[in-house]
């Protein structure tokens, strides 16, 4: 297909992609690194070690510089629904837009407020205080993924709605929308995954840091060699334990979508026919470009998707086919001939997502993931009772293993939103059929916007997102080379008592010691 | 009052409170250049605003997710129709973060100064941005009954959206330079407060010109009296830096947005997107709401909330609330050097 063919609908579903998949890069670094950091900052305030105070100081400016980035890449977001999804905005306002107010209120504001006094409040405010600000900050932005899941979740799985008279959903049960039984296994899944992340990074950069010193002769004794240690073992295990809940998070998850979209998950099995029992399948393919059920071949381990989805292993799991007639005895075989669907008016509904993009990005995340839970598994083994690792293979593929969790997360993500198409708002299949709320994405682009306007937002977020990429990475790699340095080995910040002795605010200059600290620190 | 209203005017306050709060962020970043001679200076200009800039941006956003929330007719007729602008605006919103962040990443001076001429530029085109944005928005866009933009990429620009850029500008470089007044000490301090008295009279003309039209189209009594207040802001501002009383003449210059930014919300209510092809396309806040049952949940969780927002970020500024010095030492040598 000619790329200049694409129309409106084409463009915004690429752009929606790259900005929600980029902007979800920073976001599983942000929240877990920022559980990490602050755990490290509490550790030094309970047991005043420096080693703590050199990683917190670390640790956290690598989690400043992609905190930023996600912030920016997050506005974005907000924007994208009504700029080019107006009419998605328009059909899911009673619902959706609360939920992302609701974000801004509760959690942003907290996030960047207490983030902008942790920066800046080292010796300035009272240090269980700055503590306190580093969790608030931390606090947001899980409250923002909770609230960010509950709104994706209700367009996986629409709850505590009613068709009002014009069509669209009105909501009735707001606590129900919070409570979304989708929304809790996503959030849980999202945020032990966003643990794996951070572990990785502990652990990638910690081994090799921990090689290169010993091996330039440094003592295993030393306080930095202890920075590296520690974080390489506190990486470890959370990413260790952590994988085992997103493993038992995501069953939970998945057993959800076997009964709310048994289409995606077939599709993620690639099970084309209806089987009982039915087989899991560890590596298909077909004919490329295809999706065919019939052009699809498959080695499978079987009865163990039986397993997966209802817990035993016998009873049947539907296939593509079957479902793909099901969907469309009960929503058509073709969209409403209606202007609203502009082009794909009258045409044929394919009801069956991407084979060869669900099946694929299902197995990467699972895969991704348990590279992740190998390279911990290593990374605690090789530094047991003190012990140094020196094997170049491990340690160069632990660091590069620091990519696999970001890229499990993300096709993660492309399964659970490619999986759900042709549907915007996929049907709650326990509401009876003519009360169901849900919406085709064909409906939801913007009328009225042309192709180039897409275009240029498109080209120009994706040029901009990709120098943005390249800048974040120098810097991060220049923190890492750096390591931990001289402005962190004060193990304390000038007191708060003597920022005070200044007098209150009689206008003299704020010249004290701190600010050195704090541009030393943040930036 | 009805919850539609209510929540026309929370929306118009969540406006307002990211103009007047980002408006001096904007306006310290528009003015690196011209106030800030030496390194020295500019480092000390960007601390000022360093512990909040994140913080006054989420009353973009918040402001942004209330519309969306309560009158997603609004939203959706609102954001398409101005497409391009608000791109821009978010390019701008982008790039001046990540500057923020990512200038003292290393200490090459090019390094430094490029990514300070990208916090001025973004800035300002972010603020351009949203003053054109507004200034369509209130002085009316081609929509049609379905509020559909007609007309094509740039049917939305025009000399009011043009009015609106520069009256969001104008006010912001004066409000930053009275916030560099109010927080900074030394030639700094001196130098903005020159400024301030230079150009509040002028910076001020383009919004009370906007105000005035909305007010003009449809204003009443009342918003009528509120411009009056904005227009005598800024005498009582002038005559404030005049006398070196720079808190005084922050407030005086915030009162100058507060009333003017009344006057425009007032006087458009209840109509929040007027059509220039026929007023009868005029989008209400009727029209664009949501449920009663969604408005009342939100009013509740905004009740609780929002003073528990405005009680921390207001405690935040009072942490910070020091006058700030530029250090000779600091002048090109950073606190820490490159291991």
């Amino acid at each position: 297909m000619d790329v200049l063919d694409l129309d409106v609908l084409d463009i915004a579903r690429w752009q929606f992609g790259i900005t929600t998949v980029y902007h979800f890069l920073m976001v599983p670094l942000t929240i877990g690194l920022g559980i990490l950091v602050a755990v490290m900052h509490t550790m030094w305030v309970r047991t005043g070690k420096p080693e703590w105070l050199r990683m917190t100081r670390f640790w956290g400016r690598i989690y400043l510089v992609n905190f930023v980035l996600g912030v920016a890449t997050g506005l974005v977001q907000e924007f994208q629904f009504g700029l080019a999804w107006s009419e998605y905005s328009r059909f899911v306002g009673d619902v959706f837009g609360s939920l992302l107010a609701l974000e801004a209120l509760l959690a942003f504001f907290l996030e960047s407020t207490f983030l902008g006094l942790w920066i800046f409040g080292w010796g300035r405010i009272p240090k269980k205080l700055h503590l306190a600000s580093l969790w608030a900050a931390v606090a947001g932005s899980i409250v923002s993924a909770y609230f960010i899941i509950a709104a994706n979740s209700w367009m996986q799985h629409p709850v505590g709605v009613v068709v009002g008279e014009d069509g669209r959903p009105q909501q009735v049960d707001f606590l129900a929308v919070l409570t979304n039984n989708t929304a809790l296994a996503a959030f849980s899944h999202a945020v032990v995954a966003a643990l794996v992340v951070a572990g990785a990074l502990l652990v990638g950069i910690g081994l090799w840091q921990l090689r290169r010193r010993t091996l330039a002769g440094r003592s295993t004794t030393d306080v930095d060699q202890s920075v590296w240690r520690r974080s390489v073992r506190l990486g470890g295990f959370v990413s260790l334990a952590a994988f085992v809940l997103v493993a038992v998070t995501g069953d939970w998850q998945g057993k959800l979508m076997y009964q709310q979209q048994p289409l995606k998950m077939s599709s993620a099995e690639a099970l084309c026919e209806t089987e009982a029992p039915a087989p899991f399948s560890v590596f298909a393919w077909a004919k490329l470009g295809s999706n065919e059920c019939d052009d699809v071949h498959s080695y499978t381990v079987p009865g163990l998707l039986s397993f997966l989805a209802h817990g035993d292993f016998s009873t049947a799991v539907p296939g593509v086919d079957e479902l793909q007639e099901q969907y469309s005895e009960v929503y058509g075989e073709t969209y409403p001939d209606d202007p609203s669907f502009g082009d794909r008016a009258g045409q044929p509904i394919d009801y069956t997502p991407v084979l060869a993009v669900t099946y694929w990005s299902f197995r990467l995340m699972i895969g991704m993931g348990a590279v992740s839970a190998g390279v911990a598994a290593y990374a605690l083994w090789s530094t047991r009772r003190g012990r140094v690792p020196t094997s170049r293979i491990g340690v160069y593929g632990s660091l590069l293993a620091v990519g696999a969790p970001f890229v499990a997360n993300a096709t993660g993500w492309v399964f659970t939103e490619m999986g759900r198409q042709p549907f915007v708002v996929h049907p709650n299949p326990d509401v009876p059929v003519g009360e169901q709320v849900y919406f085709f994405t064909a409906q939801a682009v913007s009328p009225g916007i042309g192709a180039a306007e897409v275009w240029t937002s498109l080209v120009s977020l994706t040029l901009l997102y990709g120098a943005l990429a390249v800048v974040e990475l120098f810097l991060v790699t220049r923190l890492v080379r750096r390591g931990v340095t001289t402005g962190d080995t004060t193990p304390t910040p000038p007191a708060v008592g003597s920022d005070r002795s200044h007098g209150d605010d009689d206008g003299r200059p704020d010249a004290d010691r701190a600010d050195d600290d704090v541009l030393s620190f943040a930036y | 009052m009805d919850l539609q209203t209510l929540w026309f005017a929370a929306v118009a306050v969540l406006w307002t409170g990211f103009l007047l709060l980002e408006g001096f962020d904007f306006g310290v970043a528009a003015l690196l250049p011209v106030l800030g001679r030496r390194t020295a200076d500019r480092h000390l200009m960007l601390r000022t605003i360093g512990p909040v800039w994140d913080g006054n941006e989420v009353w973009l956003i918040t402001a942004t997710g209330a519309v969306f929330a309560a009158f997603p007719g609004w939203y959706a007729t609102w954001l398409p129709a101005l497409y391009l602008p608000f791109v821009v605006v978010l390019l701008g919103l982008i790039v001046r973060a990540v500057a923020f962040e990512w200038r003292h990443g290393s200490h090459d001076p090019r390094w430094d100064a490029a990514w300070t001429r990208v916090i001025t530029g973004g800035s300002l085109v972010a603020a351009a941005g949203i003053g054109a944005a507004l200034g369509a928005t209130t002085l009316g866009l081609p929509i049609d009954g379905d509020g559909t933009r007609v007309g094509g990429a740039f049917a939305g620009l025009g000399w009011s959206s043009l009015l609106g850029a520069v009256a969001v500008v104008a006010y912001s470089l004066v409000h930053g330079a009275l916030f560099l007044a109010l927080k900074t000490d030394g030639p700094l301090r001196l130098r903005a407060r020159a400024f301030a008295l230079r150009w509040s009279p002028l910076g001020a003309v383009p919004l009370l010109a906007w105000a005035g039209l909305v007010q003009l189209r449809s204003g009443t009594l009342v918003t009528g009296l509120l411009w009056l207040v904005a227009a005598l802001a800024v005498v009582v501002t002038w005559t404030r830096v005049r006398l070196d009383r720079e808190g005084q003449a922050f407030a005086g210059w915030a009162t100058v947005l507060l009333a003017s930014a009344a006057t425009l919300f007032g006087a458009a209510y209840p109509v929040v997107v007027p059509s220039t092809i026929d007023p009868a396309f005029d989008v209400t806040i009727a029209q664009a709401s949501v449920s009663d049952y969604t408005l009342t949940v939100m009013t509740w969780v905004a009740a609780v909330g929002l003073p528990v927002v405005l009680a921390y970020q207001a405690w935040t500024y009072w942490v910070f609330r020091r006058r700030l010095t530029a250090e000779p030492e600091h002048d090109d040598a950073p606190a820490q050097v490159a291991a």
